[in-house]
């Protein structure tokens, strides 16, 4: 058989098509049943698309590289569970556009940080991170506090995303800028508005200045959402085993 | 630039595409929409990143079509029965030039997780680890490691073909091009341009124009085996080409996004969640099977032979192992989400394919180092061989541990530390690296007509500089990586977990000093041979050093 090979030693255009199907069968075969099979995303309560101010937190974390060394995917291990919380459900990043679920831990999980820390615990440990954790090797991003945000193209991010599979209302793009700016106004007129746009948003000056919406306004405010989503004391895990 | 300059520019272009062949005038085509896309782009955007990022498309189109005008108008003809190596002598000086630079950042990079207190400064914020580490991983894997792959792929498809080629100067526009990709996704990364992807950071427009570059880079290739004057076509170039084809597979699927405008750098990725890290790590992983491996093997199974001067050990071994190796590598993508929210049968079907991948690996291995049969002396008093033939054995130790991390059992240990971190780098340093230095320190001579190198003793000390530098790092992160994974799970007498987070990153830091290190000394001998191929390019020969071998080489019993 191996006599046969010099059919395709002889032509180029043959080996190029051989070499293309032989290394498409295992894409195919592989990833594309992700994309149809129901049992891939579990069916849990609580998911939704990040507000406006959150995704543009989510912005900044993928600027700056946190995936680098932070992950967002706790595993299934006792030591796991027990350090960081329950484990990560494949519906906690269906509207990931990427997936943040990162490959190394240089830093702690990140995919239940949630709520577990203060708002002020976050602000001092990113300008210095050492001031709070002093063995730490994270580098300091003091100027997310002194940068204002840019969210002039707020709608812009929504609408994207909706192109993509995101469920973002018409209602939710024409208020894009306004809900970014209510998030962080507990007296803002749009109030009740926003939180039923976004059920469960946490609403309230994240970086203790009321007087500039800034960068470190939008990260904390994605921190502080991370893993909160769905509530484990109604998840029934065991339907969902796969 | 003036008005008059600009509409005398566009004059010699015109005339210059008259005069000129098909390949000139679509290379103009490109550099205008180039132009034109530029000059749209910075005006109408509100991102900076995105402004100076149109600013250097411009810059590179108006250099491109003033490279273009001269060689048109200039009278010195290429001779179309010879081999073009213009592009060969480029991309190796590329080459060396982002080796030490990729180098020179994971020094820096390794330096700030040691000692943070020294290497990071709040005030500028693109030096922070997040900004620098795609700047590492890119530099070297894609300008370094692409360069050498395109110098190399270049030089052994004219010369196993014996024929020059083709495209004119689509060797050039490809060349050019994959460096102006690097540039702009590096300057990226510093602005905190990326969409995050491990290994495919770029954004859509770099991702687009890298599509075009790549195109044209198979097309070369193609016709150049084509109209090859050889019967067969030498089994590098089937490794070559499988690199080239599932790369542009690969990149494409993979960076499928949304851009937010036309005018805005960022995107957001065509997939979510779980089927994004798929798709992911299937690009990924195959980043590593194609770029990373199926290249260099065309770089082993051309210049090990070559050096050695002996023929490839098995014609049979190397059908058997292609196309194993290209069919079994791309299902292995899932052992990267081994315990994740993957469905467990890809996880299995990721980790069964891994394991199997160790035969076709080694089957390489076994085809490269027995090519020395015969002439295994010649590793005592040739260095260069020496690291070719140190990279195949390091190539069969990481595709070793490969398979065993990949085992979902190890993997619960290993995955998210440093132990995988050891791992690229025996591959990266060990393998790739090393094949590659060989490649170079056999191209340089063979390019620029010199008989030797400049100085073997200089690659003597390039080889064992550089070969301690990865022990040092490889064994610094297995003991952090396996240390850092048995203190995550540590429980104490109460069943409590014995360890905060933060003491394991404590206890590492003593294994990252040691990492710097190696790294340190990696970079060492990289500059030594970046001095010793520019001497050698020169025609400078070092003749004490000859003179002193001529007085001790061994003379032949009577």
């Amino acid at each position: 058989m191996l006599e046969k090979h010099a059919i395709l030693e002889k032509s180029g255009l043959l080996l190029t098509v051989a070499i293309l199907v032989t290394v498409a069968i295992g894409g195919a075969v592989e990833i594309a049943p992700l994309f149809y099979l129901e049992s891939t995303i579990e069916k849990v309560e609580g998911v939704r698309p990040y507000s406006p101010l959150e995704l543009a937190g989510r912005n900044i974390y993928i600027r700056e590289g946190c995936h680098v060394c932070h992950s967002q995917m706790v595993r299934p291990l006792r030591d796991e569970v027990e350090r960081y919380g329950h484990y990560s459900l494949a519906a906690e990043s269906m509207y990931d556009h990427p997936f943040q679920w990162g490959s190394k831990r240089s830093g702690p999980d990140l995919a239940r940080v949630g709520g577990k820390y203060s708002d002020a615990w976050h602000q001092q440990h990113l300008i210095d991170p050492r001031s709070v954790v002093p063995e730490s090797v994270m580098p300091p991003y003091a100027m997310l506090n002194e940068r204002p945000l840019d969210y002039r193209e707020a709608a812009d991010w929504l609408a994207a995303n909706r192109a993509v599979g995101v469920p973002y209302t018409d209602e939710m793009l024409t208020n894009a800028e306004a809900d970014l700016k209510a998030q962080v106004d507990p007296f803002s007129e749009i109030y009740d508005q926003f939180a039923a746009r976004y059920p469960k948003a946490q609403i309230r000056d994240f970086d203790g200045d009321p007087m500039v919406i800034s960068e470190m306004d939008a990260l904390i405010a994605y921190l502080q959402v991370l893993g909160t989503m769905v509530d484990f004391s109604t998840y029934q895990a065991e339907e969902n085993y796969r | 630039m003036s008005e008059r300059g600009a509409s005398a520019m566009s004059r010699e272009l015109t005339s210059a595409v008259r005069r000129g062949g098909a390949d000139i005038t679509l290379i103009a085509f490109a550099l205008a929409v180039m132009a034109l896309w530029s000059v749209f782009t910075a005006a109408r955007t509100i991102d900076p990143s995105m402004s100076v990022h149109a600013m250097m498309f411009f810059a590179a189109s108006i250099i491109g079509a003033f490279a273009l005008v001269s060689h048109v108008t200039s009278d010195q003809k290429a001779d179309a029965s010879r081999y073009e190596m213009g592009v060969v002598k480029a991309g190796v000086f590329a080459s060396v030039f982002w080796g030490i630079a990729g180098f020179l950042v994971g020094v820096i990079i390794a330096a700030q997780l040691a000692f943070p207190n020294l290497f990071y400064f709040p005030d500028l914020p693109w030096t922070s680890f997040g900004r620098l580490r795609p700047l590492h991983t890119s530099a070297v894997v894609f300008a370094f490691g692409g360069n050498v792959l395109m110098a190399t792929s270049f030089y052994v498809v004219q010369r196993t073909c014996r024929a020059r080629l083709w495209g004119g100067l689509g060797a050039w526009f490809v060349f050019l091009g994959y460096n102006l990709f690097i540039v702009i996704a590096a300057t990226g990364y510093l602005m905190g341009v990326t969409q995050s992807k491990e290994y495919a950071e770029p954004e859509w427009y770099a991702d687009l124009w890298l599509t075009i570059v790549w195109v044209v880079y198979l097309l070369v290739f193609l016709g150049t085996l084509l109209k090859r004057k050889e019967p067969h076509i030498y089994v590098a170039n089937w490794f070559y080409l499988a690199f080239i084809v599932t790369i542009a597979m690969l990149h494409i699927v993979n960076n499928l996004a949304m851009p937010v405008s036309l005018t805005s750098t960022r995107s957001y990725s065509l997939f979510a969640g779980v089927q994004d890290a798929l798709t992911q790590w299937w690009y990924g992983h195959n980043a590593v099977g194609f770029f990373l491996t199926a290249g260099f093997l065309g770089i082993m199974y051309y210049f090990i032979p070559k050096r050695a001067e002996r023929p490839v050990y098995s014609y049979r071994l190397s059908i058997v192992h292609f196309w194993s190796l290209i069919f079994i590598y791309i299902w292995a993508g899932p052992h990267h989400l081994h315990y994740t929210a993957l469905p467990e049968w890809a996880q299995t079907l990721g980790m069964t394919f891994s394991i199997m991948l160790w035969m076709p690996s080694w089957g390489g291995m076994v085809n490269g180092l027995m090519t020395l049969s015969g002439a295994w002396d010649k590793l005592r008093t040739d260095p260069v061989l020496r690291m070719l033939v140190v990279s195949v054995a390091f190539y069969g130790m990481s595709t070793f541990e490969g398979p065993l991390m990949a085992i979902r059992a190890v993997n619960s240990l290993s995955h998210y530390t440093d132990w995988t971190i050891g791992h690229v780098h025996s591959g990266a340093l060990g393998w790739v690296a090393y094949v590659s230095f060989g490649a170079l320190y056999c191209l340089v001579p063979w390019l620029w007509n010199r008989e030797k190198l400049y100085s073997r003793a200089l690659v003597e000390w390039h080889f064992w500089i550089s070969t301690l530098g990865i022990l040092l790092y490889i064994t610094s992160m297995w003991v952090s990586g396996i240390m850092q994974g048995l203190m995550w799970r540590a429980y104490n007498e109460f069943g409590f977990l014995e360890y905060s987070f933060v003491e394991t990153v404590a206890a590492m830091h003593p294994y990252y000093v040691i990492r710097m290190l190696g790294g340190l000394l990696f970079l060492i001998g990289a500059l030594f041979m970046a001095y010793n191929l520019w001497r050698t390019a020169r025609g400078d020969v070092r003749e004490r050093e000859y003179a002193r071998d001529a007085l001790f080489a061994p003379v032949p019993a009577e």
